[in-house]
């Protein structure tokens, strides 16, 4: 193994002009200055389009009647590799399981999609949505009703038959 | 005929004051508004938009800083000498304020008290006032570089001076020509004398003009000049240890800096307030009166101001003065900064003998045409403008061939052959 210098061709000094090169370079950035193409996107009122895989705030998708769909069968705090999720089940009297308690740290939360991948009743999503700010820290720890309440597109899931999502 | 009289008695003051409090808030004007141009032009220039937010287009940018640059907290270095380090700013904000009292920046006005001159002071030395203005600037610099107490500043500090004294040399004797030309140091008789002669000095002058233009842009310490500032190398140079407004204070002062050179280049180079191809705009003092011109027998012609041709002519005058300070900008987003080493040899190597031998030249040219009797006019700046024409012509040449300003790489002498060394072989992880 051997550490190998490129040494950079320069022109000779015979051949450098500092004038040409002056005049063509600014020639170059007068025809930048007066492009109208400018690559600034202006936020708030521009929006990016977001992939349709874009895995962001979550959400928890409910029933027409606005139960959650959630079964609290646990798979999404096990499978959370950043621990995020805190789960309490309950069962109802015909039998039914449902979240007591439901809260996700979103500070914590590194929004791989793996809830959403495994959940079997299709019940928390990870969404196209980052626009999360807030005043205080405890506001960021999204409980059940909060996680209801998100409105935006959820995340496609990665299909392995199409992996571009054409 | 109406004939115009100088104002005089009261109403002198009262114009006087007008005029100062106006030409003062206007130059602050186009320095806050500088600030905003160079960030709009190089976010352009980078395909950006830049600061935008404030205002419509940005226009209340300039402002929001200064609110901003006085509600910061002011510091002081523990090791910083006290006095010296609060003075700089001042005197380095001063010299770049006071220059433009000498620029005319309009065609005279005329009142019912008299005719107003649209300059604060015509002093009887003119450019050598602004000389000597602009050169005091680097005290300030170099005080603000000692004080702080900072290894960076000071550097910054030093380089200011040895640019300053380097470039001030080139900057005066290209100014010797059009000294030797206009027969006069005062400002209004450089732009009265291109009207006459129907050329403005960048085409007789063109060598000088370029000389300049180069020097004022390292007088004014900007890219590619801006050693005692060098970002890259002294953290910002002479003004690292400055905040809240006394670092705002050097940057006013920078960007009066270009204003005033911008106006300087208009005026000794570009005719003023003159517009150009249009002799009703012409107006100086001669014996008393406010003539155009002189007829082919040599009587005077009387001048005819109005109110709008000396908003017309300041209009030129503005145009011209914002075009050189857009090239400012423009070439600051275009060139690199030169090594230490090259603004050094560019300024003793090249400016000055240039400067010198291009002195000698013009002398002996206008010499030689009044030697011959030619009568001063518009054949006289053609036979100027073509011997500068081959003067520049050849200075570019030569220039051009690069052995000015290079690179270390691309002098064939101090080339360094670097081949691929064997490294040993990495030990076996036992």
């Amino acid at each position: 193994m051997s550490i190998t210098v490129r040494v950079m061709e320069r022109p000779d000094a015979e051949t450098t002009s500092y004038l040409r090169a002056t005049l063509s370079g600014m020639a170059l950035t007068f025809k930048h200055m007066i492009n109208p193409n400018k690559v600034t996107q202006q936020y708030p009122e521009e929006q990016t389009d977001l992939s349709p895989r874009w895995r962001g705030t979550h959400r928890m998708e409910v029933h027409a009647d606005g139960r959650p769909k959630c079964v609290a069968c646990g798979l999404c705090p096990t499978v959370c590799p950043a621990n995020c999720i805190r789960l309490v089940g309950g069962e109802d009297d015909q039998g039914n399981r449902y979240p007591i308690v439901y809260e996700i740290d979103e500070f914590r939360c590194i929004f791989c999609g793996m809830c959403q991948e495994v959940c079997p009743v299709e019940a928390i999503h990870v969404g196209q949505h980052f626009e999360n700010a807030e005043y205080t820290r405890d506001r960021f720890v999204y409980d059940l009703d909060r996680l209801m309440e998100q409105e935006h597109p959820v995340t496609l899931l990665w299909d392995p038959s199409d992996p571009r999502s054409e | 005929m109406q004939t115009f009289e100088p104002i005089s008695g009261g109403w002198a003051i009262v114009a006087m004051s007008l005029k100062v409090t106006l030409i003062f808030t206007m130059v602050m004007l186009v320095v806050a508004y500088a600030t905003l141009a160079e960030r709009r032009v190089s976010a352009f220039i980078q395909d950006r938009r830049g600061p935008n937010r404030v205002g419509p287009f940005g226009l209340l940018q300039p402002i929001a800083d200064g609110i901003k640059n006085i509600l910061k907290e002011e510091t002081l270095p523990a090791t910083a000498s006290r006095v010296f380090f609060v003075l700089a700013p001042i005197l380095v904000l001063f010299p770049s304020l006071v220059t433009f009292a000498v620029i005319p920046i309009a065609a005279p006005l005329p009142t019912s008290a008299g005719v107003v001159d649209m300059i604060i002071a015509d002093v009887p030395i003119g450019i050598l006032y602004v000389l000597a203005f602009s050169s005091l600037a680097v005290y300030g610099v170099v005080m603000g570089g000692w004080s702080s107490n900072n290894k960076y500043a000071f550097l910054g500090g030093l380089r200011a001076s040895a640019q300053m004294v380097s470039y001030e040399v080139a900057l005066g004797l290209s100014l010797i020509t059009v000294l030797m030309l206009t027969g006069n140091v005062t400002l209004p008789e450089m732009v009265a004398q291109q009207q006459q002669l129907g050329l403005w000095y960048a085409f007789p002058l063109s060598l000088a003009f370029i000389l300049f233009v180069v020097s004022a842009f390292a007088e004014t310490n900007r890219l590619p000049f801006d050693m005692p500032e060098a970002e890259s190398e002294l953290v910002t140079g002479y003004h690292t240890e400055y905040s809240a407004m006394k670092f705002s204070a050097f940057m006013i002062s920078e960007f009066g800096h270009m204003v005033t050179a911008s106006a300087l280049m208009a005026t000794i180079f570009l005719g003023g307030w003159d517009i150009p191809f249009w002799k009703g705009d012409d107006a100086f003092w001669y014996q008393g009166q406010l003539i155009s011109g002189f007829a082919a027998d040599g009587s005077a012609l009387l001048a005819t101001p109005t109110w709008w041709k000396t908003l017309l002519t300041f209009g030129a005058f503005a145009a011209k003065t914002l075009f050189f300070l857009l090239v400012y900008i423009w070439i600051r987003w275009t060139l690199p900064r030169f090594r230490y080493d090259q603004v050094m040899s560019l300024g003793w190597k090249v400016m000055l003998p240039t400067a010198l031998v291009y002195v000698m030249l013009i002398g002996g040219t206008i010499l030689a045409l009044d030697e011959i009797g030619m009568a001063w006019g518009f054949g006289y700046g053609l036979a100027l403008t073509a011997v500068s024409g081959v003067a520049t012509i050849a200075f570019v040449y030569f220039v051009d061939r690069g052995r000015t300003i290079t690179g270390a790489a691309a002098h064939l002498s101090q080339r360094v052959e670097i081949k691929s060394t064997p490294q040993p072989a990495p030990m076996e992880q036992s």
